[in-house]
Protein backbone atom coordinates (compact mmCIF):
# COMPACT_ATOMS: atom_id res chain seq x y z
CA UNK A 1 0.00 0.00 0.00
CA UNK A 2 2.84 2.41 0.68
CA UNK A 3 3.95 1.80 -2.88
CA UNK A 4 0.59 2.84 -4.30
CA UNK A 5 0.35 5.75 -1.92
CA UNK A 6 3.84 6.91 -2.95
CA UNK A 7 2.94 6.50 -6.59
CA UNK A 8 -0.16 8.65 -6.16
CA UNK A 9 1.80 11.31 -4.29
CA UNK A 10 4.46 11.21 -6.98
CA UNK A 11 1.96 11.62 -9.79
CA UNK A 12 0.30 14.45 -7.92
CA UNK A 13 3.55 16.33 -7.23
CA UNK A 14 4.63 15.54 -10.77
CA UNK A 15 1.42 17.04 -12.11
CA UNK A 16 2.29 20.34 -10.44
CA UNK A 17 5.76 20.18 -11.96
CA UNK A 18 4.17 19.39 -15.30
CA UNK A 19 1.88 22.41 -15.17
CA UNK A 20 4.85 24.65 -14.33
CA UNK A 21 7.03 22.95 -16.93
CA UNK A 22 4.45 23.78 -19.61
CA UNK A 23 5.13 27.46 -18.99
CA UNK A 24 8.88 26.98 -19.36
CA UNK A 25 8.59 24.85 -22.43
CA UNK A 26 6.08 27.04 -24.26
CA UNK A 27 8.07 30.20 -23.63
CA UNK A 28 11.26 28.44 -24.65
CA UNK A 29 9.60 27.08 -27.75
CA UNK A 30 8.40 30.42 -28.95
CA UNK A 31 10.82 33.02 -27.56
CA UNK A 32 13.84 30.68 -27.37
CA UNK A 33 14.58 31.92 -23.88
CA UNK A 34 14.65 30.36 -20.43
CA UNK A 35 12.33 32.39 -18.28
CA UNK A 36 13.85 31.77 -14.87
CA UNK A 37 11.34 34.14 -13.31
CA UNK A 38 8.61 31.64 -14.11
CA UNK A 39 8.96 29.91 -10.73
CA UNK A 40 8.40 33.20 -8.95
CA UNK A 41 5.19 33.82 -10.85
CA UNK A 42 3.96 30.66 -9.09
CA UNK A 43 4.73 32.25 -5.77
CA UNK A 44 2.92 35.47 -6.72
CA UNK A 45 -0.06 33.37 -7.81
CA UNK A 46 -0.17 31.61 -4.47
CA UNK A 47 0.10 34.89 -2.51
CA UNK A 48 -2.69 36.46 -4.55
CA UNK A 49 -4.95 33.50 -3.92
CA UNK A 50 -4.03 33.60 -0.23
CA UNK A 51 -4.85 37.31 0.06
CA UNK A 52 -8.11 37.04 -1.83
CA UNK A 53 -9.41 34.28 0.44
CA UNK A 54 -7.90 35.49 3.73
CA UNK A 55 -8.31 39.27 3.54
CA UNK A 56 -11.15 39.70 1.09
CA UNK A 57 -13.07 36.61 2.11
CA UNK A 58 -13.84 35.36 -1.38
CA UNK A 59 -14.34 31.68 -2.13
CA UNK A 60 -11.28 29.62 -3.12
CA UNK A 61 -12.57 29.23 -6.66
CA UNK A 62 -12.83 33.01 -7.13
CA UNK A 63 -9.34 33.36 -5.68
CA UNK A 64 -7.93 31.03 -8.32
CA UNK A 65 -9.57 33.02 -11.10
CA UNK A 66 -8.29 36.33 -9.72
CA UNK A 67 -4.86 34.86 -9.20
CA UNK A 68 -4.81 33.67 -12.84
CA UNK A 69 -5.81 37.10 -14.07
CA UNK A 70 -3.14 38.85 -11.99
CA UNK A 71 -0.44 36.42 -13.10
CA UNK A 72 -1.47 36.68 -16.75
CA UNK A 73 -1.06 40.44 -16.59
CA UNK A 74 2.19 40.05 -14.66
CA UNK A 75 3.55 37.66 -17.28
CA UNK A 76 2.69 40.00 -20.16
CA UNK A 77 4.18 42.99 -18.33
CA UNK A 78 7.40 41.10 -17.52
CA UNK A 79 7.79 40.12 -21.16
CA UNK A 80 7.11 43.63 -22.45
CA UNK A 81 9.34 45.47 -19.98
CA UNK A 82 12.19 43.04 -19.38
CA UNK A 83 12.48 40.67 -22.32
CA UNK A 84 11.08 42.40 -25.39
CA UNK A 85 13.76 45.13 -25.45
CA UNK A 86 16.32 42.29 -25.52
CA UNK A 87 14.72 40.37 -28.38
CA UNK A 88 17.84 40.83 -30.51
CA UNK A 89 20.37 40.69 -27.67
CA UNK A 90 22.53 37.67 -26.87
CA UNK A 91 20.83 34.82 -25.08
CA UNK A 92 23.18 35.32 -22.13
CA UNK A 93 21.88 38.86 -21.61
CA UNK A 94 18.31 37.56 -21.64
CA UNK A 95 19.18 34.79 -19.20
CA UNK A 96 20.74 37.23 -16.74
CA UNK A 97 17.73 39.52 -17.08
CA UNK A 98 15.44 36.59 -16.29
CA UNK A 99 17.42 35.84 -13.13
CA UNK A 100 17.17 39.53 -12.27
CA UNK A 101 13.38 39.47 -12.72
CA UNK A 102 13.26 36.39 -10.50
CA UNK A 103 15.06 38.19 -7.66
CA UNK A 104 12.97 41.27 -8.23
CA UNK A 105 9.75 39.29 -7.75
CA UNK A 106 11.08 37.54 -4.64
CA UNK A 107 12.15 40.83 -3.08
CA UNK A 108 8.93 42.55 -4.03
CA UNK A 109 7.06 39.71 -2.31
CA UNK A 110 9.29 40.10 0.73
CA UNK A 111 8.47 43.78 0.83
CA UNK A 112 4.72 43.30 0.42
CA UNK A 113 4.06 40.15 2.40
CA UNK A 114 7.08 39.97 4.74
CA UNK A 115 9.34 37.04 5.47
CA UNK A 116 7.09 35.27 7.98
CA UNK A 117 5.56 32.14 6.43
CA UNK A 118 1.87 32.31 5.65
CA UNK A 119 -0.20 29.22 6.17
CA UNK A 120 -2.05 28.57 2.97
CA UNK A 121 -5.51 27.08 3.33
CA UNK A 122 -6.21 24.40 0.78
CA UNK A 123 -8.56 25.50 -1.97
CA UNK A 124 -9.99 22.00 -2.20
CA UNK A 125 -13.14 21.84 -0.10
CA UNK A 126 -13.28 18.03 0.25
CA UNK A 127 -11.50 15.77 2.67
CA UNK A 128 -9.30 12.78 1.95
CA UNK A 129 -10.59 9.47 0.68
CA UNK A 130 -9.69 6.39 2.67
CA UNK A 131 -9.57 3.06 0.84
CA UNK A 132 -8.88 -0.52 1.99
CA UNK A 133 -9.94 0.13 5.58
CA UNK A 134 -7.84 3.25 5.79
CA UNK A 135 -4.66 1.65 4.55
CA UNK A 136 -4.59 3.85 1.46
CA UNK A 137 -5.41 7.51 1.88
CA UNK A 138 -5.76 9.70 -1.17
CA UNK A 139 -5.98 13.40 -0.52
CA UNK A 140 -8.53 15.41 -2.40
CA UNK A 141 -5.70 17.77 -3.37
CA UNK A 142 -3.94 14.98 -5.26
CA UNK A 143 -7.09 14.15 -7.19
CA UNK A 144 -7.78 17.77 -8.08
CA UNK A 145 -4.16 18.33 -9.08
CA UNK A 146 -4.03 15.33 -11.38
CA UNK A 147 -7.39 16.19 -12.92
CA UNK A 148 -6.32 19.81 -13.46
CA UNK A 149 -3.14 18.62 -15.11
CA UNK A 150 -5.01 16.28 -17.48
CA UNK A 151 -7.53 19.00 -18.38
CA UNK A 152 -4.79 21.54 -19.05
CA UNK A 153 -2.94 19.06 -21.21
CA UNK A 154 -6.02 18.34 -23.31
CA UNK A 155 -6.90 22.03 -23.61
CA UNK A 156 -3.39 23.02 -24.66
CA UNK A 157 -3.10 20.21 -27.16
CA UNK A 158 -6.40 21.18 -28.76
CA UNK A 159 -5.37 24.84 -28.75
CA UNK A 160 -2.03 24.26 -30.50
CA UNK A 161 -3.33 21.60 -32.92
CA UNK A 162 -6.72 22.99 -33.88
CA UNK A 163 -7.00 26.72 -33.32
CA UNK A 164 -5.68 29.20 -35.82
CA UNK A 165 -3.81 31.15 -33.17
CA UNK A 166 -2.30 27.96 -31.72
CA UNK A 167 -1.09 26.85 -35.12
CA UNK A 168 0.31 30.30 -35.71
CA UNK A 169 2.20 30.02 -32.43
CA UNK A 170 3.69 26.72 -33.55
CA UNK A 171 4.75 28.41 -36.78
CA UNK A 172 6.39 31.23 -34.80
CA UNK A 173 8.19 28.72 -32.59
CA UNK A 174 9.64 27.05 -35.66
CA UNK A 175 10.64 30.06 -37.70
CA UNK A 176 9.88 33.61 -36.60
CA UNK A 177 10.81 35.31 -39.87
CA UNK A 178 8.84 32.86 -42.00
CA UNK A 179 5.87 33.21 -39.65
CA UNK A 180 6.04 36.97 -40.02
CA UNK A 181 6.02 36.58 -43.80
CA UNK A 182 2.74 34.67 -43.39
CA UNK A 183 1.26 37.73 -41.71
CA UNK A 184 1.49 36.38 -38.17
CA UNK A 185 2.13 39.04 -35.55
CA UNK A 186 5.08 37.58 -33.68
CA UNK A 187 4.81 40.00 -30.75
CA UNK A 188 1.21 39.02 -30.12
CA UNK A 189 2.14 35.33 -30.28
CA UNK A 190 4.88 35.82 -27.71
CA UNK A 191 2.58 37.80 -25.41
CA UNK A 192 -0.10 35.12 -25.62
CA UNK A 193 2.49 32.48 -24.76
CA UNK A 194 3.59 34.39 -21.68
CA UNK A 195 -0.04 34.94 -20.74
CA UNK A 196 -0.88 31.23 -20.97
CA UNK A 197 2.30 30.20 -19.16
CA UNK A 198 1.68 32.65 -16.33
CA UNK A 199 -1.98 31.71 -15.93
CA UNK A 200 -0.84 28.08 -15.63
CA UNK A 201 1.78 29.18 -13.09
CA UNK A 202 -1.01 30.68 -10.98
CA UNK A 203 -2.90 27.38 -11.03
CA UNK A 204 0.29 25.52 -10.17
CA UNK A 205 1.01 27.87 -7.29
CA UNK A 206 -2.41 27.39 -5.76
CA UNK A 207 -2.27 23.59 -6.18
CA UNK A 208 1.26 23.40 -4.82
CA UNK A 209 0.43 25.43 -1.74
CA UNK A 210 -2.77 23.47 -1.19
CA UNK A 211 -0.65 20.33 -0.86
CA UNK A 212 2.36 21.94 0.88
CA UNK A 213 0.81 24.88 2.72
CA UNK A 214 3.84 26.96 3.72
CA UNK A 215 4.01 30.15 1.69
CA UNK A 216 7.17 32.30 1.71
CA UNK A 217 8.70 34.57 -0.97
CA UNK A 218 11.01 31.78 -2.17
CA UNK A 219 8.24 29.18 -2.35
CA UNK A 220 8.37 29.19 -6.14
CA UNK A 221 12.07 28.89 -6.74
CA UNK A 222 12.73 25.22 -6.02
CA UNK A 223 9.58 23.95 -7.79
CA UNK A 224 10.50 26.33 -10.61
CA UNK A 225 13.94 24.77 -11.00
CA UNK A 226 12.50 21.27 -10.73
CA UNK A 227 9.91 22.07 -13.36
CA UNK A 228 12.59 23.50 -15.60
CA UNK A 229 14.45 20.22 -15.12
CA UNK A 230 11.26 18.39 -16.00
CA UNK A 231 10.91 20.43 -19.19
CA UNK A 232 14.47 19.59 -20.22
CA UNK A 233 13.98 15.98 -19.15
CA UNK A 234 10.94 15.61 -21.40
CA UNK A 235 12.47 17.61 -24.25
CA UNK A 236 12.29 21.38 -24.01
CA UNK A 237 9.90 22.93 -26.49
CA UNK A 238 7.63 19.89 -26.47
CA UNK A 239 4.28 20.12 -24.68
CA UNK A 240 3.77 16.35 -24.17
CA UNK A 241 7.43 16.22 -23.14
CA UNK A 242 6.83 18.72 -20.35
CA UNK A 243 3.91 16.66 -19.08
CA UNK A 244 5.82 13.40 -19.18
CA UNK A 245 8.96 14.96 -17.71
CA UNK A 246 6.98 16.58 -14.90
CA UNK A 247 5.12 13.46 -13.88
CA UNK A 248 8.23 11.24 -14.05
CA UNK A 249 10.22 13.76 -12.04
CA UNK A 250 7.53 13.86 -9.33
CA UNK A 251 7.44 10.07 -9.13
CA UNK A 252 11.24 9.79 -8.99
CA UNK A 253 11.39 12.45 -6.28
CA UNK A 254 8.78 10.86 -4.03
CA UNK A 255 10.22 7.36 -4.49
CA UNK A 256 13.74 8.52 -3.71
CA UNK A 257 12.47 10.30 -0.62
CA UNK A 258 10.58 7.28 0.52
CA UNK A 259 12.96 4.42 -0.32
CA UNK A 260 16.43 5.95 -0.51
CA UNK A 261 16.95 9.18 1.35
CA UNK A 262 15.06 12.39 1.90
CA UNK A 263 18.26 14.38 1.79
CA UNK A 264 19.49 12.81 -1.40
CA UNK A 265 16.21 12.98 -3.28
CA UNK A 266 17.03 16.17 -5.20
CA UNK A 267 20.48 14.85 -6.08
CA UNK A 268 18.90 11.68 -7.42
CA UNK A 269 16.42 13.66 -9.49
CA UNK A 270 19.22 15.63 -11.12
CA UNK A 271 21.35 12.51 -11.56
CA UNK A 272 18.51 10.92 -13.52
CA UNK A 273 18.28 14.06 -15.64
CA UNK A 274 21.99 13.90 -16.42
CA UNK A 275 21.76 10.23 -17.39
CA UNK A 276 18.78 10.85 -19.66
CA UNK A 277 20.50 13.78 -21.34
CA UNK A 278 23.66 11.73 -21.85
CA UNK A 279 21.67 9.04 -23.62
CA UNK A 280 19.23 11.32 -25.41
CA UNK A 281 20.45 14.92 -25.50
CA UNK A 282 17.14 16.29 -26.78
CA UNK A 283 15.22 14.85 -23.80
CA UNK A 284 12.67 12.07 -23.79
CA UNK A 285 10.31 13.53 -26.39
CA UNK A 286 12.66 16.13 -27.81
CA UNK A 287 12.08 17.17 -31.36
CA UNK A 288 14.19 15.64 -34.04
CA UNK A 289 14.81 18.15 -36.73
CA UNK A 290 14.63 16.78 -40.21
CA UNK A 291 15.94 19.06 -42.85
CA UNK A 292 16.22 18.59 -46.55
CA UNK A 293 18.26 20.73 -48.84
CA UNK B 1 3.47 48.70 -58.23
CA UNK B 2 6.68 48.49 -56.20
CA UNK B 3 9.17 51.28 -56.04
CA UNK B 4 12.42 51.07 -54.12
CA UNK B 5 14.19 54.36 -53.91
CA UNK B 6 17.79 54.70 -52.79
CA UNK B 7 17.95 52.24 -49.90
CA UNK B 8 21.03 51.48 -47.82
CA UNK B 9 21.05 48.47 -45.53
CA UNK B 10 23.68 47.51 -42.98
CA UNK B 11 24.40 44.28 -41.11
CA UNK B 12 26.21 45.79 -38.15
CA UNK B 13 29.31 47.35 -39.72
CA UNK B 14 28.81 45.74 -43.09
CA UNK B 15 27.24 47.94 -45.73
CA UNK B 16 25.16 45.31 -47.54
CA UNK B 17 23.04 47.41 -49.89
CA UNK B 18 24.35 50.61 -51.43
CA UNK B 19 21.91 53.10 -52.95
CA UNK B 20 19.63 50.48 -54.45
CA UNK B 21 16.72 51.79 -56.50
CA UNK B 22 14.44 49.59 -58.52
CA UNK B 23 10.92 49.39 -59.76
CA UNK B 24 8.42 46.69 -60.58
CA UNK B 25 5.42 47.55 -62.75
CA UNK B 26 2.15 45.71 -62.61
CA UNK B 27 2.14 42.40 -64.56
CA UNK B 28 5.89 42.38 -64.98
CA UNK B 29 8.38 39.68 -64.14
CA UNK B 30 11.46 41.43 -62.84
CA UNK B 31 14.60 39.46 -62.05
CA UNK B 32 17.39 40.35 -59.66
CA UNK B 33 20.50 38.45 -60.62
CA UNK B 34 24.03 38.45 -59.33
CA UNK B 35 26.61 36.36 -57.55
CA UNK B 36 26.41 34.95 -54.07
CA UNK B 37 26.53 37.73 -51.51
CA UNK B 38 25.70 40.46 -53.99
CA UNK B 39 22.72 41.55 -51.89
CA UNK B 40 19.81 39.97 -53.77
CA UNK B 41 18.19 38.32 -50.75
CA UNK B 42 18.92 41.33 -48.59
CA UNK B 43 17.00 43.46 -51.08
CA UNK B 44 13.96 41.18 -50.86
CA UNK B 45 14.17 40.98 -47.08
CA UNK B 46 14.24 44.75 -46.88
CA UNK B 47 11.25 45.10 -49.20
CA UNK B 48 9.21 42.65 -47.13
CA UNK B 49 10.05 44.46 -43.90
CA UNK B 50 12.34 41.91 -42.27
CA UNK B 51 15.24 44.35 -42.55
CA UNK B 52 15.24 48.12 -42.38
CA UNK B 53 16.92 50.59 -44.68
CA UNK B 54 18.74 53.57 -43.17
CA UNK B 55 17.84 55.81 -46.08
CA UNK B 56 15.39 56.24 -48.91
CA UNK B 57 11.93 54.79 -49.21
CA UNK B 58 9.98 51.78 -50.41
CA UNK B 59 6.46 52.15 -51.72
CA UNK B 60 4.01 49.42 -52.63
CA UNK B 61 0.76 50.18 -54.46
CA UNK B 62 1.43 53.89 -53.92
CA UNK B 63 1.76 53.52 -50.18
CA UNK B 64 4.97 54.09 -48.24
CA UNK B 65 5.92 50.83 -46.55
CA UNK B 66 9.44 51.71 -45.42
CA UNK B 67 8.43 51.47 -41.78
CA UNK B 68 5.60 48.97 -42.05
CA UNK B 69 6.05 45.78 -40.06
CA UNK B 70 6.54 42.64 -42.12
CA UNK B 71 3.41 40.89 -40.90
CA UNK B 72 1.20 43.73 -42.13
CA UNK B 73 2.41 43.51 -45.72
CA UNK B 74 0.77 40.17 -46.44
CA UNK B 75 -2.71 41.62 -46.20
CA UNK B 76 -1.61 44.47 -48.48
CA UNK B 77 -0.92 41.91 -51.22
CA UNK B 78 2.75 41.06 -50.92
CA UNK B 79 4.05 37.52 -50.55
CA UNK B 80 7.67 36.55 -50.11
CA UNK B 81 8.95 33.01 -50.62
CA UNK B 82 12.20 33.23 -48.70
CA UNK B 83 15.55 31.77 -49.56
CA UNK B 84 15.83 28.15 -48.49
CA UNK B 85 12.01 27.84 -48.69
CA UNK B 86 11.58 28.14 -44.90
CA UNK B 87 8.46 26.02 -44.78
CA UNK B 88 7.39 24.88 -41.31
CA UNK B 89 9.12 21.52 -41.23
CA UNK B 90 7.32 20.18 -38.19
CA UNK B 91 3.86 21.05 -39.41
CA UNK B 92 1.86 19.12 -41.99
CA UNK B 93 1.53 20.19 -45.61
CA UNK B 94 -2.05 21.28 -44.93
CA UNK B 95 -1.06 23.27 -41.87
CA UNK B 96 1.65 25.01 -43.86
CA UNK B 97 -0.95 26.06 -46.41
CA UNK B 98 -3.25 27.24 -43.62
CA UNK B 99 -0.42 29.42 -42.33
CA UNK B 100 -0.19 30.93 -45.80
CA UNK B 101 -3.84 31.89 -45.44
CA UNK B 102 -3.38 33.33 -41.95
CA UNK B 103 -4.59 36.79 -42.92
CA UNK B 104 -6.92 35.77 -45.72
CA UNK B 105 -8.84 32.71 -44.68
CA UNK B 106 -12.22 33.42 -46.26
CA UNK B 107 -12.09 30.75 -48.97
CA UNK B 108 -9.46 28.57 -47.46
CA UNK B 109 -10.92 25.26 -48.71
CA UNK B 110 -11.07 26.43 -52.32
CA UNK B 111 -7.65 28.00 -52.14
CA UNK B 112 -6.16 24.77 -50.82
CA UNK B 113 -7.89 22.86 -53.63
CA UNK B 114 -6.37 25.33 -56.14
CA UNK B 115 -2.89 24.78 -54.75
CA UNK B 116 -3.41 21.02 -54.95
CA UNK B 117 -4.55 21.35 -58.57
CA UNK B 118 -1.39 23.21 -59.37
CA UNK B 119 0.84 20.88 -57.34
CA UNK B 120 -0.79 17.43 -57.37
CA UNK B 121 2.13 15.89 -55.52
CA UNK B 122 1.32 17.98 -52.48
CA UNK B 123 -2.22 16.63 -52.45
CA UNK B 124 -1.01 13.08 -51.86
CA UNK B 125 1.16 14.28 -49.05
CA UNK B 126 -1.25 16.70 -47.43
CA UNK B 127 -1.19 15.10 -43.98
CA UNK B 128 2.52 14.43 -44.06
CA UNK B 129 4.95 16.45 -41.94
CA UNK B 130 6.58 18.96 -44.29
CA UNK B 131 10.08 17.98 -43.15
CA UNK B 132 9.64 14.63 -44.87
CA UNK B 133 9.05 16.15 -48.32
CA UNK B 134 11.73 16.14 -51.02
CA UNK B 135 13.48 19.38 -51.91
CA UNK B 136 11.30 19.95 -54.97
CA UNK B 137 8.11 19.27 -53.04
CA UNK B 138 9.23 21.66 -50.32
CA UNK B 139 9.76 24.37 -52.92
CA UNK B 140 6.30 23.71 -54.33
CA UNK B 141 4.87 23.90 -50.83
CA UNK B 142 6.68 27.19 -50.22
CA UNK B 143 5.22 28.66 -53.41
CA UNK B 144 1.79 27.16 -52.72
CA UNK B 145 1.84 28.59 -49.22
CA UNK B 146 2.62 32.05 -50.58
CA UNK B 147 -0.22 31.77 -53.13
CA UNK B 148 -2.73 31.15 -50.33
CA UNK B 149 -2.74 34.87 -49.54
CA UNK B 150 -3.63 35.79 -53.17
CA UNK B 151 -0.63 38.04 -53.59
CA UNK B 152 -0.56 40.86 -56.09
CA UNK B 153 3.23 40.82 -55.91
CA UNK B 154 5.00 37.51 -55.46
CA UNK B 155 8.66 37.69 -54.50
CA UNK B 156 10.62 34.47 -55.02
CA UNK B 157 14.08 34.06 -53.58
CA UNK B 158 16.18 31.45 -55.40
CA UNK B 159 13.31 29.08 -56.19
CA UNK B 160 15.64 26.87 -58.24
CA UNK B 161 18.23 26.42 -55.52
CA UNK B 162 19.30 22.83 -55.01
CA UNK B 163 16.82 21.40 -57.52
CA UNK B 164 17.46 19.05 -60.42
CA UNK B 165 17.27 20.54 -63.96
CA UNK B 166 13.85 18.97 -64.54
CA UNK B 167 12.48 20.49 -61.36
CA UNK B 168 14.06 23.85 -62.17
CA UNK B 169 12.22 23.77 -65.49
CA UNK B 170 8.99 22.90 -63.67
CA UNK B 171 9.41 25.76 -61.23
CA UNK B 172 10.02 28.22 -64.06
CA UNK B 173 6.95 26.89 -65.90
CA UNK B 174 4.96 27.58 -62.77
CA UNK B 175 6.38 31.10 -62.59
CA UNK B 176 5.26 31.70 -66.18
CA UNK B 177 1.79 30.33 -65.43
CA UNK B 178 1.40 32.53 -62.37
CA UNK B 179 2.50 35.50 -64.40
CA UNK B 180 0.02 34.65 -67.15
CA UNK B 181 -2.69 34.49 -64.48
CA UNK B 182 -1.95 38.10 -63.57
CA UNK B 183 0.53 37.92 -60.72
CA UNK B 184 3.41 40.37 -60.71
CA UNK B 185 6.69 38.67 -59.90
CA UNK B 186 9.99 39.79 -58.47
CA UNK B 187 12.45 36.96 -58.89
CA UNK B 188 15.84 36.58 -57.28
CA UNK B 189 18.02 34.02 -59.00
CA UNK B 190 21.56 32.82 -59.26
CA UNK B 191 20.54 30.86 -62.33
CA UNK B 192 20.83 33.95 -64.52
CA UNK B 193 20.16 32.11 -67.75
CA UNK B 194 16.75 30.83 -66.68
CA UNK B 195 15.87 34.08 -64.97
CA UNK B 196 16.66 36.21 -68.01
CA UNK B 197 14.56 33.93 -70.21
CA UNK B 198 11.38 34.62 -68.26
CA UNK B 199 12.04 38.16 -67.07
CA UNK B 200 10.64 41.25 -68.75
CA UNK B 201 13.37 43.28 -67.11
CA UNK B 202 16.28 42.52 -64.85
CA UNK B 203 18.69 44.21 -62.49
CA UNK B 204 22.22 42.92 -62.00
CA UNK B 205 23.59 43.29 -58.48
CA UNK B 206 27.24 43.30 -57.62
CA UNK B 207 28.64 43.90 -54.12
CA UNK B 208 25.46 45.56 -52.94
CA UNK B 209 25.08 47.91 -55.92
CA UNK B 210 22.97 47.75 -59.04
CA UNK B 211 25.48 47.40 -61.81
CA UNK B 212 23.32 46.98 -64.86
CA UNK B 213 19.70 47.03 -65.80
CA UNK B 214 17.77 46.28 -68.95
CA UNK B 215 15.21 43.99 -70.50
CA UNK B 216 15.71 40.28 -70.09
CA UNK B 217 16.76 39.71 -73.68
CA UNK B 218 19.09 42.75 -73.71
CA UNK B 219 20.94 41.48 -70.71
CA UNK B 220 21.03 37.92 -72.01
CA UNK B 221 22.83 39.29 -75.11
CA UNK B 222 25.23 41.52 -73.19
CA UNK B 223 28.84 40.38 -73.37
CA UNK B 224 29.49 41.45 -69.82
CA UNK B 225 26.65 39.32 -68.51
CA UNK B 226 27.59 36.38 -70.70
CA UNK B 227 31.10 36.46 -69.32
CA UNK B 228 30.19 36.94 -65.68
CA UNK B 229 27.01 34.92 -65.23
CA UNK B 230 26.21 32.80 -68.23
CA UNK B 231 29.45 30.88 -68.50
CA UNK B 232 30.77 32.25 -71.73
Amino acid sequence: MTFISNLINGISLGSVYAIIALGYTMVYGIAKMLNFAHGDVIMVGAYISFCVTTYLGFSPFVSVVISMIVCTILGIVIERLAYKPLRKASSLAVLITAIGVSYFLQNAALLIWGSAPKTFTSIVPFGSIALFNGQLIITAESIVTVLACILIMIALTLFTRKSKMGKGMRAVSEDKAAAELMGINVNVSISVTFAIGSALAAIAGVLLCSAYPVLIPTTGSMPGIKAFTAAVFGGIGSIPGAMLGGVLLGIIEIFSKSYISTNLSDAIVFAVLIIVLLIKPTGLLGKKITEKV
Amino acid sequence: MLRVDNINVYYGQIHALKDISLEVQEHEIVALIGANGAGKSTTLRTISGLLRSKTGSISFLNEDISRTEAYKLVSKGMAHVPEGRRIFLQMTVLENLEMGAYVNSTNIKEDIADVFDRFPRLKHRRNQIAGTLSGGEQQMLAIGRALMSHPKLLMLDEPSMGLSPILVQQIFDIIKELHAAGTTILLVEQNAEMALQVADRAYVLESGRIKLTGTGSELAQSDEIKKAYLGG
